[in-house]
């Protein structure tokens, strides 16, 4: 398969002038405001509810019936929040889109904010990204300049305003309960759900928390229509998605793909292979939190329902690639270390088992582990998933379960040989 | 007032107005990059002064300063040098990187900043730059594709009283500097 398609969301790439209002503008940008401006608010979530997209943050849960949620009749505002916080390991390219072209945000997130009736949008970015918060501090002032965002927004008699809100390095703040928590100035704790933030989201009031990728992808859908949006991707997973390849690639980067194109044409067509002509040992389909996968699944679709048939999930598309002189072990130890860094304290198994799972799996690969160790994985694996307050905990599990499922041999030389095989200097032993 | 007092006091206004009136607890963590940018790191009159122009205790304002790693509460290096082992990062190296950066910062591992007061050094988790791993920030600035010896030549550097221009975006020559950018009170530049 060779991929051929008309690029979207990475169109104007190429063109560093639609960095500024003016290049955007000259690309056609604001006119799918123009166009939401011109519709009922009803309208605008019917058209976005039909092209099908679906939210890229994760979860994948359709937007418009997201928006659809919303309700209006409460006497509280109703907020748009952008989830720009980023964090998942593997994952960068919220941060190019907002590098290039930070006004499709902006002009997404307008839109979003007209369908549910909103005046004021949050964009909480990730602390970490300070250059794309100033990228986007510039877009929002430019935006103002021109009337595409303030009081007056293209003439129209409708207010919308922009706040930029900078984390402090949390990756559970990425979690939209959490968010909104850290947002509130407090504890970037998530919360429980009920209420969803659709019905009681910021500041107690109806609210609708979107991925950056997700509402860039906003715009065209009011240009060209849902059928247009409908022309790539599957049935059930239409549109394109940006996928993040990094790790043991000859050329990292972030691609944009159809829903649904194999992971051998992103492996090989546009990473450009395993480094070095090496051979694949496991990826990441959506980033660390997702089951890994092994070289037995290069034909799988990246699109949420192949995903889901293989065992795994398509997350934030992030891949990340491992080769056959990686160690599986050491990978999963760096991820759960992660997991258990990140955990934000909250609900006693992740806080705990994330902290475990840590020193058994550091144990195991300095040879320190015993055959007891193996079930003691097994057993945290499973009462960390679905177990937990928030899904953070689920991402661990996935590390846990997935490298034990895929790997047992690994982990039983680990034990066996009392070392890690695949250490540099024992490399000519490893196994076939 | 010992921190917010002048024009500090006048850019911590300014934060408090982005946000609406009956929810001005919002604007604790712009202000305290705000309070790091004047002190170099969040001491504990900024916390509780922080918590007067909130009109929360003390303790609520530290229990979010202490949430999150990029608010310092003790004495910070001029310099923050920021490694991500992550992954993406570890798969291409990052290890020797974050050794290297040791080495030459004289940050011993667990210790809060050099002896000179010049550095400290931070393991960081997935920094968003997996596509150019091994990833680096230096005051929150990027450095791509970092390898042991380009570490040890932004240590020199800084030492020498060099800024190294990042990849992508401003340079902000300290941790203070990037602390103030980060309270978002600076006026943006051109695009
Ligand atoms: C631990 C955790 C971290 C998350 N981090 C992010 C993130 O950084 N960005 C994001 O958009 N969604 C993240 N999510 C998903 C959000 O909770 C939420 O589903 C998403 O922002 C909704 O937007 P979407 O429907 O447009 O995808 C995270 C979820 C969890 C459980
Ligand atoms: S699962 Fe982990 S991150 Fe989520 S609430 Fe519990 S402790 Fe916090
Ligand atoms: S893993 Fe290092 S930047 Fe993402």
């Amino acid at each position: 398969m060779s991929l051929r398609f008309e690029p979207r969301l990475t169109r104007d790439w190429d063109d560093p002038s639609v960095i500024g209002l003016e290049g955007y503008i000259a690309k056609g940008g604001y006119r799918g405001l123009a166009k939401a401006l011109a519709m009922s608010d009803a309208d605008i979530v019917e058209v976005v509810k039909s092209s099908g997209l679906r939210g890229r943050g994760g979860a994948g849960f359709p937007a418009g019936m997201k928006w659809g949620f919303v309700p209006r009749d409460t006497g509280k505002p109703t907020y748009v929040v952008v989830n720009f916080d980023e964090s998942e390991p593997g994952t960068c390219n919220n941060r190019e889109l907002v590098e290039r072209d930070p006004h499709r945000l902006l002009e997404g997130m307008a839109i979003a904010a007209l369908a549910i009736g909103c005046e004021t949008a949050y964009i909480y970015v990730r602390g970490e990204y300070l250059w794309q918060s100033l990228v986007l501090e510039r877009a929002i002032a430019d935006a103002y300049a021109a009337g595409h965002l303030g009081p007056d927004v293209q003439g129209s008699g409708k207010r919308i305003d922009a706040v930029l809100h900078r984390g402090a390095g949390a990756y559970i703040c990425g979690e939209e309960t959490a968010l909104l928590n850290s947002l509130e100035g407090l504890r970037g704790q998530p919360r429980l759900r009920p209420p969803f933030p659709a019905v009681e989201g910021l500041f107690a009031s109806p609210t609708v928390i979107n991925n950056v990728e997700t509402l860039m992808n906003v715009p065209d859908i009011l240009v060209r229509g849902a059928d247009w949006f409908r022309e790539l991707g599957t049935e059930k997973s239409p549109g394109t998605k940006m996928v993040t390849v990094s790790g043991k690639v000859e050329r990292p980067g972030n691609f944009e793909v159809p829903l649904g194109t194999p992971f051998r044409v992103v492996l090989d067509e546009l990473a450009g292979g395993v480094l070095g002509g090496r051979a694949l040992k496991a990826w990441t389909p959506g980033g660390s939190s997702t089951p890994m996968l092994t070289e037995g699944h290069l034909e799988v679709g990246l699109d949420y329902e192949s995903l889901a048939e293989a065992g795994s999930m398509l997350g934030t598309a992030a891949i990340m690639v491992m080769d056959d002189t990686d160690c599986v072990v050491d990978c999963a130890t760096r991820m759960v270390r992660f997991y258990a860094h990140e955990s934000c304290g909250k609900c006693t198994p992740c806080r705990e088992g994330s902290w475990w799972a840590t020193r058994v799996l550091e144990r195991l690969e300095d040879g320190q582990g015993e055959a007891a160790d193996l079930p003691i994985m097994h057993d945290l694996g499973t009462n960390l998933l679905f177990r937990a307050f928030c899904a953070l905990a689920d991402g661990t599990a996935s590390v846990i379960n997935s490298s034990l499922q895929h790997f047992p041999d690994e982990y039983e030389a680990h034990v066996r040989l009392g070392r890690c095989p695949l250490k540099v200097e024992h490399l000519e032993e490893v196994p076939a | 007032m010992a921190v917010f007092e002048g024009p500090v006091r006048a850019d911590a206004d300014s934060i408090l107005a982005r946000y609406p009136e009956a929810h001005r607890r919002s604007a604790v963590m712009p202000l305290l990059y705000l309070a790091q940018s004047v002190e170099g790191f969040v001491t504990r009159d900024a916390l509780r002064e922080i918590g007067m122009l909130l009109g929360i205790t003390t303790a609520e304002v530290e229990a979010v300063a202490s949430f999150y790693t990029m608010f310092r509460l003790r004495p910070t290096g001029t310099h923050v040098i920021s490694v991500c082992t992550n992954l993406a990062c570890k798969l291409r190296g990052a290890e020797a990187v974050f050794e290297a950066a040791h080495e030459a910062s004289g940050v011993v591992h667990g210790a809060e900043l050099s002896d000179d007061g010049l550095f400290t050094v931070h393991e960081e988790e997935c920094l968003g730059v997996c596509d150019f791993a091994p990833a680096v920030q230096i005051n929150f600035c990027n450095h791509d594709n970092v390898t042991p010896e380009r570490m040890r030549e932004l240590v020199a550097g800084l030492r020498a009283g060099e800024v190294p221009s990042p990849a992508r975006g401003p340079a902000f020559d300290s941790f203070k500097a990037a602390s103030r950018a980060l309270a978002g009170v600076e006026e943006v530049a051109s695009a």
